[in-house]
């Protein structure tokens, strides 16, 4: 059941934020860089209150992204029908302009572990990710967006590197991508590979959103650097070239800045969002 | 998923199999990352859900407490906002906070609160419908209450630990929780109000609910909880 409503209305090629309620006034009177939000999924699936409230009032001014973290679309099991169900319900009166979810899992056997956990890239794992895609489509009556996964490890059973994995799954369910800058370079400096490498190899004719986000920087066992996705701090310098460098190969896109933790004052986080324009601009 | 489940969850057993760095080194560390997110995400999501019961505890003592109860109350929902509804009887049943009996109360004050945070919305119905009520009908209306009404009863004065008050103004206390507009406001109920209320969302008309309070509490009088539930919107329609 592919619906009447065959896409979404696109995002904006602009600039947008993570939404955080604190910055609620703030991106009413001041929105600055800010031209659309993203909201995560599974803060709105209350029966109604505050949160929703906002949510009513800032999609008259904004165009609204819907972001999934809880769906589990990398899992083994089945995923859960009651939180398609609502997630279904959230899409069906807010109708955003798109919505996206991760190449992670996070649910296994009914329990939920809050984190966006890595996955062997195998023809079983292709298998099952591509079923959920098309399970979550078919319900949502719409197409959804796929996540590249910030990474710390490798799977020793992987036979799929992820560019080739994400492009079979997008060219097998329609799904489209959405390429988080950060991740790459994260993934890039935690496993020895080349973040321009990654990113000649992505179908870049598949991305219809583009993340940044803030890391940190660690030290594994063996005095190598590990870099840690942790959304609570500024796009790195090298993220920001890496993001010039994906523009020139996508032209322009959406491009988000994700700040979860340690949220700013808004006028840091907008600063964030007014380079990302900036670099929007050249491309 | 199972082996790596139980790694992430007790950082006792080693990481699981099969996980590499760049080098083909085994992940030792790397694998950290993920129990580290998984255990902190879900004490911070305690935390902010509890930030009385964390007061009371301490940050450190918190963190001991928040981690046992995740071990034994995964989430099975993905909804943080909801995660939590067993800490109160899992605090209670926490053998080594016997001395903090009032704690488990505490907890289910901030779980109310909470839920009347995300309750649905229900207008308010006109004060003035109540009013226009006959006075022989009005012990036999029904009304219907908000969905974010919540009433807590305990042996403690629960709503005076909640504000840090320096001193209770009595024992145990029963505690109204009203959301005229998006905040939830808690306030103490008389003696009788607790029943009297929880017998309304139970569907009784006033009037036997008003005789259920008045057992309990003779010199009840339903024009206090009424004022409180009229003040804090609560009243959706009459029947």
């Amino acid at each position: 059941m592919q619906s009447e409503k065959p896409d979404f209305s696109p995002l904006p090629n602009t600039a947008g934020v993570g939404y955080k309620p604190q910055h609620f006034n703030d991106l009413i009177e001041h929105p600055g860089a800010v031209s659309w939000l993203e909201i995560h999924a599974e803060n709105y699936m209350g029966d109604g209150g505050r949160p929703l409230a906002q949510l009513r009032q800032l999609r008259q001014d904004f165009a609204i992204s819907v972001h999934g973290v809880g769906l589990s679309i990398g899992g083994e099991t089945p995923l859960d029908p009651a939180h398609l169900a609502r997630l279904k319900h959230l899409i069906g009166w807010l109708q955003p302009a798109i919505f996206s979810e991760h190449l992670a899992w996070s649910t296994h056997d009914g329990q939920f572990l809050n984190d966006l956990l890595p996955l062997p890239y195998t023809d079983t794992t292709l298998a099952h990710v591509c079923d959920h895609i098309d399970l979550v489509q078919e319900v949502l009556g719409q197409q959804m967006l796929l996540e590249n996964p910030s990474s710390y490890l490798n799977f020793a059973s992987s036979t799929w590197e992820e560019p080739a994995f994400l492009d079979e799954v997008a060219r097998r369910t329609g799904c489209g991508l959405l390429l988080d800058v950060n991740n790459v370079f994260v993934s890039a400096t935690n496993l020895g590979f080349s973040p321009e490498g990654y990113i000649d190899a992505y179908p870049t004719d598949k991305v219809r959103e583009i993340h940044l986000g803030g890391h940190e920087v660690d030290k594994d066992d063996h005095d190598a650097p590990l870099l840690i996705d942790n959304h609570a701090a500024l796009v790195a310098d090298p993220v920001w070239t890496l993001l010039d460098y994906t523009l020139a190969a996508t032209g322009p896109k959406p491009v988000l800045v994700e700040w979860d933790n340690d949220v700013p004052d808004w006028v840091v986080l907008e600063g964030e969002a007014a380079q990302a324009a900036l670099a929007l601009e050249g491309a | 998923m199972k082996q790596f489940i139980s790694a992430l969850m007790d950082a006792h057993l080693p990481a699981p199999d099969g996980l590499q760095d760049g080098m083909a080194h085994t992940a030792g560390r790397r694998f950290d990352v993920y129990r580290n997110n998984v255990v902190h995400s879900l004490i911070t999501a305690l935390k902010v859900g509890f930030p009385t019961v964390t007061r009371l505890l301490g940050p450190e003592n918190m963190n001991r407490v928040a981690g046992a109860f995740l071990r034994a109350h995964p989430p099975t929902d993905p909804r943080m906002m909801y995660y939590g509804a067993a800490f109160p009887a899992f605090l209670e049943s926490h053998k080594q906070l016997d001395q903090m009996g009032y704690l488990a109360d505490v907890a289910r004050l901030e779980l109310a609160i909470r839920q009347a945070y995300h309750a649905g919305d229900a207008p308010a119905m006109p004060s003035e419908h109540l009013a226009e009520i006959p006075p022989e009908a009005l012990l036999q209306t029904k009304v219907h209450l908000a969905p974010a009404v919540q009433v807590i009863r305990s042996d403690w004065p629960v709503l005076d630990i909640w504000n840090d008050a320096q001193t209770a103004q009595s024992k145990a206390q029963d505690v109204l929780i009203t959301r005229p507009a998006f905040d939830p406001i808690p306030q103490a109920l008389p003696p009788g109000g607790a029943t009297w209320i929880l017998a309304l969302m139970q569907g009784a008309k006033l009037g036997d609910a008003l005789d259920a309070a008045t057992t309990e509490a003779p010199q009840f009088d339903m024009g206090g909880p009424l004022t409180l539930l009229l003040l804090g919107g609560a009243l959706v329609s009459l029947e």
